[in-house]
This record gives C-alpha cells, sequence and structure tokens, in this order.
C-alpha cells in the first residue's frame, strides 16, 4: 500500500506533537510556572521560543499546554464519538420512534452553533476540566450522530443487510458483521475531523476565558496570555497559534488520506 | 392551494418550532444547570436570608414554565430586563452593539460572496488541475485555522511583517463611514478569509455537483460553447444550491464575529456576550443567546426556502 | 456515392486510476472501421464494455470523461473530425450529428421546458427562425405519437414519462435536419410494451426524415428491426460486420452465432404436481400508503418445478416475493410451505421456515457484503443453519464452488474482484448451502449480458435437476421465461391476469394484457416490426 507524502508528513507532525508533550514533564527545559527570564524576550540559546509576558520559558509553557489542548480533545471526541455513534447507529437500525426522538433532539442542538451554546451553558457551569469535555463532547456528538446514522442507513438497506434478515441472522451480527466493517473507513476519517475539532474548540474557549483556567494552560490560553503583546511588536503569541495550525493541518491531511481510500471497495486484508 | 406555498410555509412554520425549542434549552437549560441567578448576584458572602430575599423580588420561586412564559413574552417585545452587573437596560445595550457587529458581518460578506463565488466557479471550470488544486490547498489550510488563529496571523502579517494596520479596531458613536471602514479593515480581512474559503468550497462542490449531470453532456453535444453550458444549462439548475451555500455561510458569519471581536476588542455584540459569560451574567447572556440564534435560525429558513421555491418539480407540480 | 461518415481503424483510449497503483492506459476501441451512406442506418451490437456507444459519441469526435480519440481517422461529410479544433466540433454538432441518449430522463435539463430544449440547437446555430423550429418541432411531436401535440413542448421533463421524454429526446435530435443521429440505448430503459411503441416511432421518424442513423443496443432482436447493417463489437474490437439480413439468418462467427441463439435453451415443461408453496388470496400494501400493490393474488409451485412470475415495472411481481419472504407482511390471505402455514411476518417464523425459503437477487453487486470472503459468504448459512465449522466447512464450501463451476481458489477473494455472472454464481451458491426446497429468484439475469445470462439460467436449471429444487422465478423477460418456466403468472397492477401450465399460458386464445405483452417482445428475424404493427392496426381496425 502506498501512502502519499502529505499523509506520512501529517502521520510524522502529529506523531512528534503527541509524544512530545506526552513527555513533556521529562522533555520541558523548564517547569510550568517557573520565571526564568525576562518579560516577553526573544528567541535565544537558553530560551529556544523566547518568554512570555511574565517571563516563563515559552517551550516548556508549549509542552504542558500541548498536554491539556490534546487530552482533553481527545477526551472529548472520544466522549463525542461513542455517544454519536452508539445512538447514530441505534436510530438507523432501529428507524421508528428511536429515531424520530433522537433526530429531533440532535436537530434542536443543531440548530445554533456549537460555540454559542457552549457559551451559553459555560455561563452557569462550573470551568473545571471534566465540565469543559463534557460540554464539547455532548455538543459534538450530534455530528457524529448525523453521519453514523446516514452512513448505517445507506448499508441498512443493502441486499446483504436483508439476505442477513432473511437468513435469521440476530440484530447483533448485522451490526457488527455486516453494518460495521463497512462503515469503518468514514468513521475512523470522522474521527480525525472530530479531534481536530474538538482542539480547535478548546483553544477558542481558553482564548475567550472561558477553557483551561490559570495556573493550567493549554495553547489557546498561551495566545490570550501574550496576545498584547503584539501592540509592542512582540510575536510571542504566534507559537502557541502556530502550534494549533500546524496540529490542525496535519490531521487535516491524515483524514483526507483516509478519506479517499474509502472509495475502494476491496477487503481489509491489507488495511 | 399551490404546493409550493404549502411547502414554503412548512418550512417556515418549522423554523419558528425549533427556534422556540432553542429558546426553551436557552432558558431552562441555564436555570437548571446548578447555581442561581440570587446567588451569582450576591455572591458567595450572602446570607441565607438575603438569599431568599432576592429571589423573591426575582420572582425566582414562580414554578420555571411560568417564569419561561414570561421571560419569552417579555423578549419578544424587546424588553431583556436590566443586566445583573451593571443594572444597564439589556435592550438598549444590544442595539447599540447589534448595529456594529452587522456592520462588520456586512462588510465582510459584501466582499466574501463575490469572491468565493468567483474562486468557485473557477475551481470548478478547472477542475483537477492546477488553478483547482492550489484554491483547495489553500482553502483547506484556511478552514483547518481556528478564526482566532487566523486572526493573529493576519496582525502579525500586517501590523509586524508589513505595518500597515492597527491591531485594535476601536470603533464608537459619531466616527465617519471612511474612519469606520478604515478601523474594521483587519477584522473584515480575518472574517472574509474564514468565510471565503467554506463558502468557495461548497461553491465549487455545488457547481461540480451540477456539471456532472448528464443534462450538461446533451448541451455539449449540441454544439453549444463552454459559456453557452454553464450560462445556459449549469446555472439555473445551480443557482438554488450556490444561494444556500451563500447563506448558510452568512449564518456562519454569527460564531466568526465573536471570536473575531474580542481578538480585535471591536465593541460589539459578541464581545459584550463573552465579556458577560466571564461576569455570569445570566440575563444578558440568555438575551444575546437567543439574538445570535434567531438570526442563525432565520437565515437557514431563508436558505432552505430558496431550494424549495428553486426546484422546478416542486415549482412545477404534475 | 459518397459515405456520409466514415471511420477508418479508429483507436480509443482512456487513462485508468486504480486506487493505490499507478494509472494506466486502457485500449476502448482498437482499430474499428465503419462506413455509412446518408439515409442509411447502422446497428452496433455488443456487451457491455464493447466499446459500442464510444465508437458512437467517437462519430462527433465526442470523448466522455477524459477518452480519447488517439488513432485513425472520422471522417464526416467528407473531413476527418478527429483532432478538429473546439470550434469546427461545435460547428458540426448538433447540425451535422445529434445525440439520442439512453436515460431521456437524466438527458432533459429539469429546469427548463421541453420546447426550449427541442428548438435550443436550431436557434444557436441558427438554422431555423424561432416560429419554424417551433413548428418544426411540434410537427416531429405529432409524427413521434405524443399526447397533444400543440401543448407538449410547454411541460417540464418531469411532468411526462419516461417513453414520452425518450420520443422528445429524439425529436430534439431531428429537430435541426441533422445528417446523422446516434441513438445510444434509445429503448434499453422502458418496459416491452412502451418500447415497441418507441421503436416504432424511431424507426418511422428515420425513414420518414431521410436521416442516417447508428443504432447502439445490446439486444440483437431490436436492432434486427430498425438497421440495414450490423457491427458486432466485442473488447473494442469488431467481431464481424455485414448487413443485417446476413447476420441475423447467416452468422459467420461463433460469437455472433451465440448471440442470435442466445434464450434459445429448449426447456420441457412438467406436469403439475402436488404444490410445495401455496399463496392463496394475497393481499398486501405499503406501510403508509391506502393502495394495494398485491390483489388477492393466488399461485402455486410444484417440488423441483419452476413457476415464472412475469410482469412489467409496477406490476407487483417483486412486491410478491416480499410477501412470501415475510418482509413485507401480508394483510390479507394466506401462505403455505412445506405444509405449514407461514407466519406473515419475518420475525414469526421458524429457523427452517428460514432455510428452506432462499432468495438471489437481481444486483450481486449489493446482495454480497463487500467486506467479505466468498468463503465467508457462502460460508455462513453452513455454520448458522446447520453447525459447520473450520475443515468441514471448507469441504462444503469447495464442493459449492465446484457446483457453481467455479474453483475452490475463489474462496479467498472478495466480491470486488469477481466478475458480474461470477458474482451471481456465487449468490446462488450462497442459497444452495441452506438446502432449501425453494429459490425466490428476482430478476437474477436481468443486470447480466446476455451470453452470461444463458449460463446462469443453465446453471439453475442443472441445479434444480440435481437437487430437485423449486424456483419462484420473477422477471419482465419473456424470452427467460420460456427458458425456464414450468409455470407461469402474469401479473398487470397487483393482479395475477392469467396463470397456468407454461405451454397453455403461451397459447390462444389470450387476454388482452397478455397478449399486448407477448407480442411486444422483439423476435429474432427481419420484419417483425412491421409484422406487428401491421396486425394491431388492422386489429383496431376490425373493432
Amino acid at each position: 500500500m502506498r501512502i502519499p507524502f502529505s499523509a506520512l508528513l501529517g502521520l510524522a507532525v502529529m506523531g512528534l506533537m503527541l509524544l512530545s508533550s506526552v513527555l513533556a514533564q521529562w522533555v520541558a527545559p523548564y517547569g510550568l510556572n517557573e520565571t526564568v527570564g525576562k518579560v516577553w524576550e526573544n528567541p535565544s540559546a537558553t530560551f529556544w521560543l523566547g518568554t512570555d509576558q511574565i517571563g516563563r520559558d515559552i517551550l516548556s509553557r508549549l509542552l504542558y499546554g500541548g498536554q491539556v489542548t490534546i487530552f482533553v480533545a481527545a477526551a472529548s471526541s472520544a466522549l463525542a464519538f461513542s455517544m454519536g455513534a452508539f445512538f447514530g447507529f441505534l436510530a438507523a437500525v432501529r428507524g421508528g420512534w428511536v429515531d424520530t426522538t433522537l433526530s429531533r433532539i440532535v436537530d434542536v442542538m443543531m440548530a445554533v452553533p456549537s460555540l454559542i451554546v457552549a457559551l451559553v451553558v459555560l455561563s452557569v457551569l462550573p470551568l473545571t476540566l471534566p465540565t469543559l469535555i463534557l460540554v464539547m463532547g455532548v455538543l459534538d456528538s450530534t455530528r457524529v450522530f448525523r453521519l453514523s446514522r446516514a452512513v448505517a442507513a445507506d448499508i441498512a438497506v443493502m441486499d446483504y443487510v436483508e439476505a442477513a434478515k432473511l437468513r435469521g441472522e440476530g440484530q447483533s451480527w448485522i451490526i457488527f458483521r455486516e453494518i460495521l466493517p463497512n462503515a469503518m473507513s468514514p468513521l475512523v476519517a470522522e474521527f480525525g475531523m472530530r479531534f481536530i475539532f474538538a482542539v480547535l474548540f478548546i483553544s477558542t474557549l481558553s482564548f475567550l476565558g472561558l477553557g483551561i483556567q490559570p495556573p493550567d494552560t493549554d495553547w489557546g490560553g498561551m495566545v490570550r496570555e501574550n496576545k498584547e503583546g503584539l501592540i509592542y511588536g512582540k510575536s510571542a503569541a504566534m507559537v502557541p497559534a502556530a502550534a494549533i495550525a500546524v496540529l490542525a493541518i496535519a490531521v487535516n491531511t491524515v483524514a483526507d488520506w483516509i478519506l479517499s481510500r474509502t472509495s475502494s471497495l476491496k477487503g481489509g486484508r491489507n488495511g | 392551494m399551490h404546493p409550493l406555498i404549502t411547502l414554503v410555509v412548512q418550512r417556515i412554520a418549522l423554523g419558528l418550532i425549533l427556534l422556540l425549542a432553542v429558546s426553551v434549552l436557552i432558558f431552562l437549560g441555564v436555570e437548571a444547570l446548578p447555581g442561581d441567578t440570587a446567588q451569582a448576584i450576591l455572591g458567595q458572602g450572602a446570607t441565607p436570608e438575603t438569599l431568599a430575599n432576592m429571589r423573591e423580588s426575582l420572582g425566582l420561586n414562580e414554578p420555571a414554565i411560568s417564569r419561561y412564559f414570561t421571560w419569552l413574552g417579555h423578549a419578544l417585545t424587546g424588553d431583556f430586563g436590566v443586566a445583573l452587573t451593571n443594572k444597564i437596560d439589556i435592550a438598549q445595550a444590544i442595539g447599540q452593539r447589534l448595529g456594529n457587529t452587522l456592520f462588520l458581518a456586512a462588510c465582510a460578506g459584501v466582499i466574501a460572496v463575490p469572491f468565493a463565488i468567483g474562486l468557485g466557479l473557477l475551481a470548478a471550470r478547472h477542475n483537477g488541475r492546477w488553478p483547482d488544486k492550489l484554491i483547495s490547498g489553500v482553502t483547506l489550510a484556511a478552514i483547518s485555522l481556528p478564526e482566532f488563529v487566523a486572526a493573529y496571523f493576519v496582525i502579525y502579517l500586517l501590523t509586524q511583517v508589513f505595518p500597515v494596520l492597527q491591531p485594535v479596531s476601536m470603533v464608537f458613536p459619531g466616527m465617519g463611514f471612511l474612519e469606520r471602514l478604515h478601523a474594521v479593515a483587519l477584522p473584515v480581512i480575518v472574517l472574509v478569509m474564514v468565510v471565503l474559503a467554506h463558502m468557495m468550497r461548497m461553491t465549487r462542490a455545488a457547481i461540480l455537483n451540477v456539471m456532472q449531470s448528464p443534462y450538461i453532456e446533451t448541451a455539449e453535444l449540441k454544439g453549444l460553447s463552454p459559456m453557452q453550458v454553464i450560462w445556459r444549462h449549469a446555472l439555473p439548475n445551480a443557482v438554488a444550491p450556490i444561494v444556500s451555500v451563500v447563506v448558510i455561510n452568512l449564518a456562519y458569519l454569527v460564531v466568526g464575529v465573536v471570536v473575531v471581536e474580542v481578538v480585535f476588542s471591536y465593541n460589539a455584540l459578541g464581545q459584550y456576550l463573552v465579556d458577560h459569560v466571564t461576569k455570569r451574567d445570566l440575563p444578558v447572556v440568555q438575551a444575546v443567546g437567543l439574538i445570535f440564534a434567531a438570526v442563525y435560525i432565520g437565515l437557514n429558513i431563508f436558505a432552505d426556502v430558496v431550494g424549495i421555491v428553486a426546484n422546478p418539480r416542486l415549482r412545477h407540480p404534475k | 456515392m459518397a459515405d456520409l461518415l466514415s471511420i477508418k481503424d479508429l483507436v480509443i483510449e482512456a487513462t485508468s486510476y486504480p486506487p493505490g497503483e499507478k494509472p494506466r492506459t486502457v485500449t476502448l476501441v482498437d482499430g474499428v472501421s465503419v462506413s455509412l451512406e446518408k439515409g442509411r442506418v447502422l446497428g452496433l451490437i455488443g456487451e457491455s464494455g464493447a466499446g459500442k456507444s464510444t465508437i458512437g459519441l467517437a462519430a462527433m469526435a465526442y470523448g466522455r470523461g477524459g477518452v480519447r480519440l488517439t488513432g485513425g481517422e472520422v471522417r464526416l461529410n467528407g473531413r476527418n473530425i478527429r483532432g478538429a479544433g473546439a470550434v469546427t466540433l461545435r460547428e458540426l454538432r448538433g447540425r451535422e450529428v445529434t445525440y439520442v441518449a439512453q436515460s431521456a430522463a437524466a438527458a432533459f435539463n429539469p429546469a427548463k421546458k421541453l420546447m426550449e430544449q427541442v428548438i435550443e440547437t436550431c436557434l444557436l446555430h441558427k438554422i431555423m427562425t424561432r416560429p419554424a423550429a417551433e413548428a418544426r418541432a411540434v410537427e416531429l411531436f405529432r409524427k413521434l405519437g405524443l399526447p397533444n401535440p400543440e401543448g407538449f413542448g410547454n411541460r417540464y421533463p418531469h411532468q411526462v414519462s419516461g417513453g414520452q421524454l425518450q420520443r422528445a429526446m429524439t425529436a430534439m435530435a431531428l429537430c435541426p435536419k441533422p445528417d446523422l443521429v446516434i441513438f445510444d440505448e434509445p429503448t434499453t430503459a422502458l418496459d416491452v410494451t412502451t418500447q415497441i411503441e418507441v421503436l416504432a416511432a424511431i424507426k418511422e421518424a428515420i425513414h420518414d426524415q431521410g436521416v442516417a442513423a447508428i443504432y447502439i443496443t445490446h439486444d440483437l432482436a431490436v436492432v434486427a428491426q430498425v438497421a440495414d447493417d450490423i457491427m458486432v463489437l466485442r473488447h473494442g474490437k469488431t467481431v464481424e460486420y455485414g448487413p443485417t439480413d446476413q447476420i441475423i439468418n447467416r452468422p459467420g462467427q461463433a460469437y455472433t452465432q451465440a448471440l442470435v441463439s442466445v434464450r434459445e435453451i429448449a426447456h420441457v415443461e412438467k406436469p403439475d404436481a402436488a404444490p410445495i408453496l401455496t399463496v392463496d388470496a394475497v393481499t398486501a400494501r405499503y406501510k403508509g400508503t391506502n393502495f394495494d400493490v398485491l390483489k388477492r393474488v393466488s399461485v402455486a409451485v410444484a417440488p423441483g418445478q419452476t413457476l415464472a412470475v412475469v410482469g412489467e415495472s409496477g406490476s407487483g411481481k417483486s412486491t410478491l416475493a416480499r410477501a412470501i419472504t415475510g418482509l413485507l407482511p401480508a394483510g390479507q390471505g394466506a401462505i403455505t410451505f412445506a405444509g405449514r402455514c407461514l407466519s406473515p411476518d419475518l420475525a414469526g417464523r421458524s429457523r427452517d421456515d428460514l432455510r428452506e425459503l432462499q432468495m438471489i437477487y437481481q444486483m450481486a453487486d449489493t446482495a454480497m457484503n463487500p467486506r467479505q470472503t466468498v468463503g465467508t459468504i457462502i460460508g455462513r448459512p453452513l455454520e448458522f443453519y446447520f453447525g459447520l465449522k473450520g475443515a468441514e466447512k471448507a469441504k462444503r464450501v469447495a464442493e459449492l464452488l465446484d457446483q457453481i463451476e467455479m474453483g475452490k481458489g475463489f474462496a479467498e477473494r472478495y466480491p470486488a474482484e469477481l466478475s458480474g455472472g461470477q458474482k451471481q454464481r456465487v449468490c446462488i451458491a450462497r442459497a444452495l448451502a441452506a438446502k432449501p426446497k425453494l429459490i425466490i429468484c428476482d430478476e437474477v439475469t436481468s443486470a447480466l449480458d446476455p451470453l452470461v445470462a444463458d449460463g446462469i439460467l443453465k446453471l439453475l436449471l442443472e441445479l434444480q435437476a440435481r437437487e430437485g429444487v423449486a424456483y419462484l422465478f420473477i422477471t419482465h423477460d419473456l424470452a427467460t421465461v420460456r427458458a425456464i418456466a414450468d409455470k407461469i403468472a402474469v401479473m398487470y397492477r397487483g393482479e395475477v391476469v392469467r396463470y397456468g401450465q407454461k405451454s397453455d399460458v403461451l397459447s390462444p386464445p389470450f387476454d388482452d394484457y397478455t397478449d399486448l405483452l407477448l407480442s411486444s417482445v422483439p423476435e429474432m428475424r427481419l420484419g417483425w416490426l412491421e409484422e406487428v404493427l401491421g396486425r394491431r392496426r388492422m386489429e383496431s381496425a376490425g373493432n
């Protein structure tokens, strides 16, 4: 199997970011909240990416912040994915009132952009990690629901599913052996999209001051902390912004590649 | 009655029901969650007694349903009450800022729509060749970025690398139109960038979808020139999907402005909302949330109605 | 007399992009030569992938979706148009050559009135003025037998029927008075009783207007009615090229002989016997409708025999299959199978009910899970019904593959790696694996090329002789019915209008519908169309 160069690069970048963030405790040169230099120092041999608005090492904070960003995004997209896929398949296979009820609920949730709903809800809820993951996961599960319901509904009307029903197969065989293997590729690509959406979402919330709260930080929060610097010609805010951009583009390229392979119907032995 | 009118009326009614459901969600969702308004006003130091008094005076002891209808009734007549934090009338505060928000969104829309359609046509015309690949690549990168990241790239580029603009957009009453335009230049550029990418990709897909129809081949085999094929056969069928794409993306601007206003400290509705979420000023959040939801749902209804009206099968029933 | 169209050593290529592999060039048409005089009709015939449509479009120097005309020459009215510039091509397309597509429903622009589209070529090429073009269009509508010719053009494509659209497309092609019209399978998508009307209309219009035509089809009996010459194509190469009379009556090549004698399987009907399946006065309707798609249908199938259920689209024949299998529970009536009364819905049936009643579908493509190997597909019923596992199962799978004349090496393959005929064979094996008493075959040969379909029919007959399985065979194709049936039920609008032993059903006296249906099936001989139309005219005059 040939992997195109862009997807390979995307995978490499993703892997590197993931690895360095997970290992932040060991690879970061300084502590998360350690003031080690002057305010907004330029990059140097001591501070590879410079220092922030109160003299902390940006590289170290980037690594620790990446840990938070990636963890929150992974947790909330996993939540979104399992909820959305479960209810989506349920709606497609069961049909009837189950489908109608679930679909109407999702319609209402999707009638307004998730950011607005999140802002309204976060005006009441405490800004803690579990709340953020829960809010983002539930809001985002609506998209997974729509996709998995559509994919499963497309497959459920195929003659081979009908043939399985006529054979007398049970619901679990039909879902796990007939439908799921054929729904895998679009769902895996969707997981990539959901993950990246969650990265953007938590970054945006933190940037607005409604996400990760100090003393913890994430990449969105770091942009917020350093944004005043731009007025004085200090570009410290650009570092975490670039990190978000690079991760987003890398995941997108990989998801694109997975999606482009779904057109091939050939069996799953080699992938 | 003409079946078309029935369908349009149905769609509008459906949209209104949806909006009503969302208003319930906004109101009751906030009410049902832990913490309440009285606590929020009085803060942590409140005694149980003052809390009870405050609840009484705010009508918080009424059942939620009746409070919802009171709130909705007032909201429909333009009365959103006063903000908890500074006791300023919410409707009045919104009035000033809504204008600023609409001005920003309108500027972005006016630039983005023709550009998006033009680039979408261009990419579709050269489907698979380098102009398409270039445009698609750049827009893929653009839609991968959150609005605030895109914003800081633009700021960095236009204030640090090529210092032509100010990184802050102050608008105030009494400002001249041209001054105002100059002030919003940066946020508009950012919004255009974000919305343009989405709109252009969707326009391209809509046009390609039409161009792959067998009746386009029929037109080519009639000896029509490419322009005649597009003008006479593709466009009449592509108008509805393109209008729908444009409107949906204008609705998306609603979200875009919230973040971009904060980035540029632009005094408008989005900034107002975020400020009051931070302050946990619930009446303001509910009011602004409802307005954003209404605009978003309204534009989506409009997009669907255009789609229904443009469908020849519905316009000319059997 | 100079030829209107002369194609010499034409080579047509395309680039294919197999996923995960390097793109490669495939040759679609290889060294084909054709000539056509003014006013004559050439038939192009072949199976799918023979390159017949590609050659037809090449006469307009048009390559569909990246197809390139890479060699030879295409002379139209004396000049070579292969590789001609865009402007020249635009001038001749629509003016000298026009095109009639297979699916008129998709080929008309849904947003424009029919009249606008029919006269568009005349106006844009400035062939005639709008009033003249409209008058000509109305005249053509009348000649083609369209209802209300004056008002017809004011309608939108979705407002008229498929047969009418196909005739409107013919009018659109003839309107600018071209020298040559390409008909690309113009009647394939139509029901057989509609097909004969459209075919007659097209034939008359061609002769009336004195245009030359290329008529593309996979049905030799159809092309025999309209063409002066026939070219038989296979894999992009010419197999045989000659006058229609010679091709039909004295075919020179073995492949042509096979095409001519297709569906001539001699099948002697078996005497009626005590039935294994009885459908008694079954009525059914779809959820949320108030219209019966099956109206008191009663049929029976004897063990080891075949009941053919024949009818056109909308006759309810596939619904009957759904009622018998329990997918659409019958509202009234009873279904008795192997001495047991079957529950109307699927959930109420026993495992033996399900096992002994199998089904084979029209589209083998969608009837097999693309993620399962042939071995898994055939093996699952063995495991499910008989509990076979491991070596035992593998042995039985190999036996079944042998029965459908495929080697055991196929067990490892995925459906996407099989040809259309092989896929249908695997579906047959899957049904056989359950050791059924009755198999419902729903249009199982309709999507296949004639020779491949013949192979499937022969296999089914062989298996019936060996295993004693009964078939309920649903089809719209009467030639297939003749080849396989012992009993026949003719369905029309949800009712069985004629039912009995094959020899009785196919002998006069007929009811009106069966007569119309039987007489509409094209026969493989010259002059059949005129004969039928003449007879119909006399009958209607006699009434």
